[in-house]
C-alpha cells in the first residue's frame, strides 16, 4: 500500500522521470501517428522502427562510444533510407507497399544482427546498450533522455501546429495538395522524417514492436470519436500521453501472487503496460464511442429495425381494413399472419410493441388501429403507394412487380421528397387535387392513391 | 567435406535453412500476390503469447502444444484485423498494427509474469541461433540429424504436398476471389487455411531461425520472383530458387564475417530483391529506363530523317546544316547519338557543301513516316473535324507507332488528296 501511495503522490524521482518521459513520447507518438493512420501509412512506422537498428549499430561502429545522440542520428539516417526504399519500391516496381514494407523491415533488421553481432564479437565491443534498442527499458529512463524527448515533442508539436494545413491537405487529398501547389513530395519526406525523430527517441524506452503500437493504437482509436482532424490531434495525444503516465505507473507497481504456496514478485515492463493500456482506450473507443462505436451502430441498427416492423403492422392493419371497408372491424391475428412472412413471434412481439405506444388496440377478434395509428397508418401507406405509382408510372416496371421495392424505401423518404412525388404524380393526373396544393397534404387521406396490385400478402 | 573448409554440422545447418527458406517461400508468394505481405509479419510478432500460453500450461517445450498454441493465436490475428476492419471501419494496416502490436505485448507481459517458469529469451525469439541447431540430434531412419533439420523437413514436405493438393484453388482465389466464389471454391476458408499454413510454418521455422528470417523468406522470395516471371508456377520455382540461393550465400558469409546466420540470411534476401528490382528482365527499374531510352532513341531518329525528307520536299538539293537539326530537336545528347547513328548506318549522308542529306535508304524510311504522319493528319481533319490547325502535334507523336497495315488501311479511308496543310501524301 505504501509503494501505491509512493506512486500517487510520486514521491519517487526516478518514477516521475520515467513518468514525465513515457507521457511524452505518449503524446508525440499520439499526434504524429494520426496523420500516418490517416495516411494510411500505419505501418510504415513498424517498418521505421526495424529500419533503425542499422543505423545504431553503425552509428556504434563508427563513433564506438554509447552516445544517445550518435544513436538517434544513425537511426535517422538509417530511417528514412528504408523509407525512401519503400517508396522507391512502390513508385518505380511492380511490388505493392505491403510487400515493400515487409521487404525493407525484415532485411534492414537482418542487418542491424548481422552489424551488432560483428559488434559483440569485436574485443572492446560491448552491446549491452543495443538490446534496450530492441526492446526497451523504459526504467532505465535518465533526465537527459527525458530532456531529448520533451525537445523532441515540442518540435514535432510545433511542425504540426505550422504546417497543419499543409499536412492536412497532405493527408486527405494528395493529388487536390500538388494541384494547389504545395511541394508535397517535401512535406510526404517530411512527415517521414518526424515519425522518424519520435520512433527514435521512443526506442530505447519501449522498443522497436511497442513503438510502432504507440504510434498507430492512439490514433486509431481517437478516429472512432471525431471525423475531425485537430479534435482527432487532440484525442490521439491525450490517449497516447495517458497510456504513457498510466502505463507507467501500473509498472511502478510490484504486483505480488503465490505460485505454489511462494510468493512471487512480479515487476511489470513498462512498453507492454503502456501499449496495454492504449489497447484498452482502443478497445473501449471502438466500443462505446457515440457515432463510429460498435454498441452504438447497433443501438441505431436495432432501433431502425424495430421502426421498420412497426411500420409493417400498422400497414398490414390498414391494407386488410381497406379492404374491408371499416378499420374500427377487429383484424385477427391469423389474418396479419397471412399478409407478410413473418413467424408468429416476431408478429406477437411487434403487435405489443405496437400496443404499448397506443397505435393499436386489442378488440375482441383482434386487432384495430386507435386514432393515432390510422393517421400513421394513412402517412405510411401513402409514401408506399406514391412510390408503387411513381414506379409504374416513370420507371414503366409491371404494377405487380413494385411491392417489395416500395415495401424497402417506404421507411427512408424524406418530406420533401414525397411532396415532390406527390406534385409530379398530380401533375400527370395520377393523384387528385391541383399540382403544388400543399393544402391537400393537410385532409391527406383523400388523396391515398389505390394500389396498382391487389392486396392480400405474398401471392401464392 | 573441405569444400570452402565447411564442416559436415555447416552441411546440416545450410540444408535445415534451405528447408525453413522453402517452406516459407512458398505460402509466401500467395501472400504476395494477394497484398498480405504484412500479415506473415503480423503473425509471427503476434504467436509470442501463444507459444508463452502453450508453454506455460504443459510446462514443458514440447513441439506439439506450442505449434498448436501459436497457430491459434496467429489465426486469432488474421481473424481479429478483420473484425476491427469490418465492424470498427479501422483501415486495414491500422487494424493489423492495433492486433499484432498488442499482442506482442501481452507475450512480453506473459514471459514477465512466468519469468520463473518460462525459459524464452525474446531475443532468441527473434533472432534465431540457427547455428547452433545441429547440436541437438536425432536418429531418424538410420541417419544421424539434427533435430531441427528433420522438423523442417516435414513442415516443407507438408507445405508443397498441400500446394499440389489445392494449387488450382490457391491460384483462382490469388487471382480472382469472386471468380472463385461464383465457381464454388469458398474463398474465405482457403484465406483462412492459407493462414493457417502461414501460422504453423511461422511457428514450427521461428523455434530454430528466429522470427526474422522467417518475415523475410515470407515475402522476400515471393516478391523478387514476381519480378522475374508472369507465371504463378515459375514464380514458385523462382521463390525457391531464391531462398536457397539465399540460404546458402547468407550462411557462407556469416561464417567469414563471423555473424549472425539468420541476419545474414535476411540481408542477402533483401540483397537479392535490390538486384532484382533494378535488373530483372521486364520489371526492373534499370530495363523500364533503358526501354524508354531506346525508345526515345528512335524517335528522334525518325524525326531527323523526317525533317530532313521535308527539307528536301521543297526542291532543295543541298543539305540541311547539323546546328538546324539539332536546334529542331531541341538540342541535348539524343539528337547528336541520332545524327552519328544514321551517319553510320548511311541512312543519312554528309553532303559535299556542308549539312546533311538523306541516303536513298534513308529517303525510303522517311517517305514511310511523313506518309504515317500526313495520313494521320487528313485522318483527324476529315474523320474526327480536327481543324488543320490541330492536327499537326497529334500526328507528331503517332507517326512513330503507325505501320505499313496501318498505313494502307488509313489511306482507304481519306482518299489521296493531299494532307489538311495542302502538302502532297507521299506515295508508298
Amino acid at each position: 500500500m505504501s509503494d501505491f501511495w509512493r506512486l500517487i503522490t510520486l514521491g519517487d524521482p526516478n518514477t516521475r522521470v520515467v513518468l514525465l518521459g513515457a507521457s511524452l513520447l505518449g503524446l508525440t507518438a499520439g499526434v504524429i501517428g494520426t496523420f500516418t493512420v490517416l495516411r494510411r501509412r500505419a505501418l510504415v512506422g513498424d517498418a521505421l522502427a526495424h529500419a533503425a537498428l542499422p543505423g545504431i549499430c553503425t552509428a556504434y561502429l563508427v563513433v564506438g562510444d554509447k552516445s544517445l545522440i550518435a544513436f538517434l542520428i544513425g537511426a535517422l539516417v538509417f530511417g528514412i533510407l528504408g523509407v525512401l526504399c519503400i517508396s522507391f519500391i512502390r513508385s518505380h516496381t511492380r511490388i505493392k507497399e505491403d510487400a515493400a514494407i515487409g521487404i525493407v523491415l525484415s532485411s534492414f533488421f537482418g542487418f542491424g544482427i548481422v552489424l551488432s553481432r560483428i559488434i559483440q564479437n569485436h574485443p572492446t565491443g560491448n552491446r549491452a546498450g543495443l538490446d534496450t534498442f530492441i526492446f526497451g527499458k523504459a526504467a532505465a529512463m535518465l533526465r537527459q533522455d527525458v530532456l531529448i524527448i520533451a525537445i523532441i515533442a515540442v518540435v514535432v508539436l510545433a511542425a504540426v501546429f505550422l504546417l497543419f494545413k499543409e499536412l492536412s491537405s497532405l493527408c486527405f487529398d494528395r493529388d487536390f495538395a500538388a494541384t494547389q501547389g504545395w511541394p508535397v513530395f517535401a512535406l510526404d519526406v517530411l512527415l517521414m522524417g518526424l515519425i522518424c525523430v519520435c520512433t527514435v527517441i521512443g526506442l530505447p524506452a519501449v522498443g522497436v514492436v511497442l513503438m510502432a503500437a504507440l504510434l498507430i493504437i492512439p490514433a486509431a482509436a481517437a478516429r472512432f470519436w471525431t471525423e475531425r482532424l485537430s479534435i482527432m490531434l487532440v484525442i490521439a495525444g491525450s490517449i497516447g500521453m495517458a497510456s504513457g503516465a498510466i502505463g507507467t505507473a501500473l509498472s511502478a507497481l510490484h504486483f505480488e501472487y503465490t505460485i505454489e504456496s511462494r510468493i512471487v514478485h512480479m515487476a511489470v515492463p513498462t512498453g507492454p503496460a503502456v501499449v496495454l493500456v492504449a489497447t484498452t482506450c482502443f478497445l473501449l473507443s471502438m466500443l462505446l464511442a457515440p457515432q463510429r462505436g460498435i454498441i452504438a451502430d447497433l443501438w441505431r441498427r436495432y432501433r431502425f429495425s424495430t421502426r421498420i416492423a412497426a411500420h409493417h403492422v400498422l400497414r398490414a392493419l390498414y391494407e386488410i381494413g381497406e379492404v374491408g371497408g371499416d378499420f374500427s372491424n377487429p383484424v385477427s391475428f391469423d389474418a396479419l399472419l397471412r399478409l407478410r412472412s413473418w413467424s408468429a413471434a416476431a408478429l406477437q412481439r411487434e403487435l405489443d410493441r405496437a400496443a404499448s405506444r397506443t397505435l393499436i388496440r386489442a378488440v375482441p377478434g383482434g386487432f384495430a388501429l386507435t386514432d393515432s395509428g390510422l393517421a400513421e397508418a394513412v402517412r405510411l401507406v401513402r409514401i408506399h403507394r406514391l412510390w408503387e405509382t411513381y414506379l409504374v408510372s416513370e420507371a414503366s416496371i409491371a404494377p405487380d412487380h413494385v411491392d417489395r421495392d416500395a415495401d424497402e424505401i417506404e421507411h427512408v423518404l424524406s418530406p420533401d421528397l414525397i411532396a415532390r412525388l406527390e406534385d409530379t404524380l398530380r401533375r400527370q393526373g395520377r393523384l387528385p387535387g391541383a399540382a403544388g396544393g400543399a393544402a391537400a397534404s393537410a385532409n391527406a387521406e383523400c388523396v391515398i392513391p389505390t394500389s396498382p396490385h391487389p392486396i392480400g400478402g405474398p401471392q401464392p | 567435406m573441405t569444400f570452402l573448409g565447411l564442416r559436415p554440422d555447416d552441411y546440416w545447418t545450410i540444408a535445415t535453412a534451405i528447408l525453413c527458406s522453402v517452406a516459407c517461400a512458398l505460402p509466401g508468394c500467395f501472400l504476395v500476390l494477394r497484398r498480405m505481405s504484412l500479415l506473415g509479419d503480423a503473425i509471427s510478432h503476434a504467436i509470442l503469447p501463444g507459444l508463452v500460453l502453450a508453454f506455460v500450461l504443459t510446462g514443458s517445450r514440447a513441439v506439439g502444444p506450442m505449434l498448436i498454441g501459436a497457430t491459434l493465436v496467429g489465426l486469432l490475428t488474421a481473424l481479429l484485423s478483420s473484425v476491427l476492419n469490418r465492424w470498427g471501419r479501422v483501415p486495414e494496416d491500422a487494424a493489423m498494427g492495433v492486433v499484432f502490436t498488442s499482442l506482442f505485448a501481452v507475450g512480453v507481459l506473459l514471459i514477465a509474469r512466468y519469468a520463473s517458469q518460462v525459459d524464452l529469451d525474446p531475443g532468441c525469439v527473434l533472432y534465431g541461433l540457427i547455428e547452433f541447431t545441429p547440436l541437438d540430434r536425432i536418429v531418424v531412419l538410420g541417419i544421424d540429424m539434427p533435430r531441427a533439420t528433420f522438423f523442417l523437413s516435414i513442415v516443407t514436405g507438408v507445405n508443397i504436398l498441400l500446394l499440389l493438393l489445392f494449387y488450382k484453388e490457391l491460384k483462382i482465389v490469388a487471382f480472382d476471389a469472386y471468380l472463385a466464389t461464383t465457381l464454388g471454391i469458398n474463398a474465405t476458408l482457403v484465406h483462412y487455411c492459407l493462414m493457417a499454413v502461414v501460422a504453423g510454418t511461422t511457428v514450427s521455422a521461428f523455434e530454430s531461425v528466429g522470427s526474422i528470417l522467417v518475415v523475410t523468406m515470407l515475402i522476400a522470395p515471393g516478391a523478387t520472383a514476381h519480378l522475374l516471371t508472369d507465371r504463378l508456377g515459375r514464380m514458385l520455382i523462382w521463390a525457391v530458387v531464391v531462398a536457397t540461393a539465399s540460404s546458402i550465400v547468407g550462411y557462407l558469409l556469416a561464417l567469414h564475417w563471423n555473424t549472425s546466420v539468420a541476419g545474414m540470411m535476411s540481408t542477402v534476401a533483401g540483397g537479392f530483391f535490390a538486384l532484382a528490382a533494378l535488373f530483372a528482365p521486364r520489371h526492373g527499374y534499370l530495363s523500364k529506363v533503358l526501354n524508354q531510352a531506346v525508345l526515345s532513341l528512335r524517335i528522334v531518329r525518325e524525326d531527323v530523317i523526317a525533317i530532313l525528307y521535308r527539307w528536301h520536299e521543297g526542291g532543295r538539293a543541298e543539305g540541311l546544316d547539323r546546328e538546324s537539326i539539332l536546334s529542331a530537336l531541341g538540342r541535348g545528347t539524343l539528337p547528336r547519338i541520332a545524327l552519328w547513328r544514321l551517319s553510320r548506318e548511311g541512312k543519312i549522308v554528309a553532303h559535299p557543301a556542308g549539312g546533311f542529306s538523306l541516303s536513298t535508304s534513308g529517303a525510303e524510311q522517311a517517305r514511310g513516316l511523313v506518309r504515317s504522319h500526313r495520313l494521320w493528319e487528313s485522318y483527324l481533319n476529315k474523320r474526327l473535324g480536327l481543324p488543320a490547325d490541330h492536327v499537326h502535334a497529334p500526328a507528331e507523336r503517332v507517326e512513330h507507332f503507325v505501320g505499313a497495315n496501318l498505313r494502307d488501311r488509313l489511306a482507304e479511308e481519306v482518299g489521296k488528296q493531299a494532307d489538311p496543310h495542302g502538302r502532297a501524301i507521299p506515295e508508298k
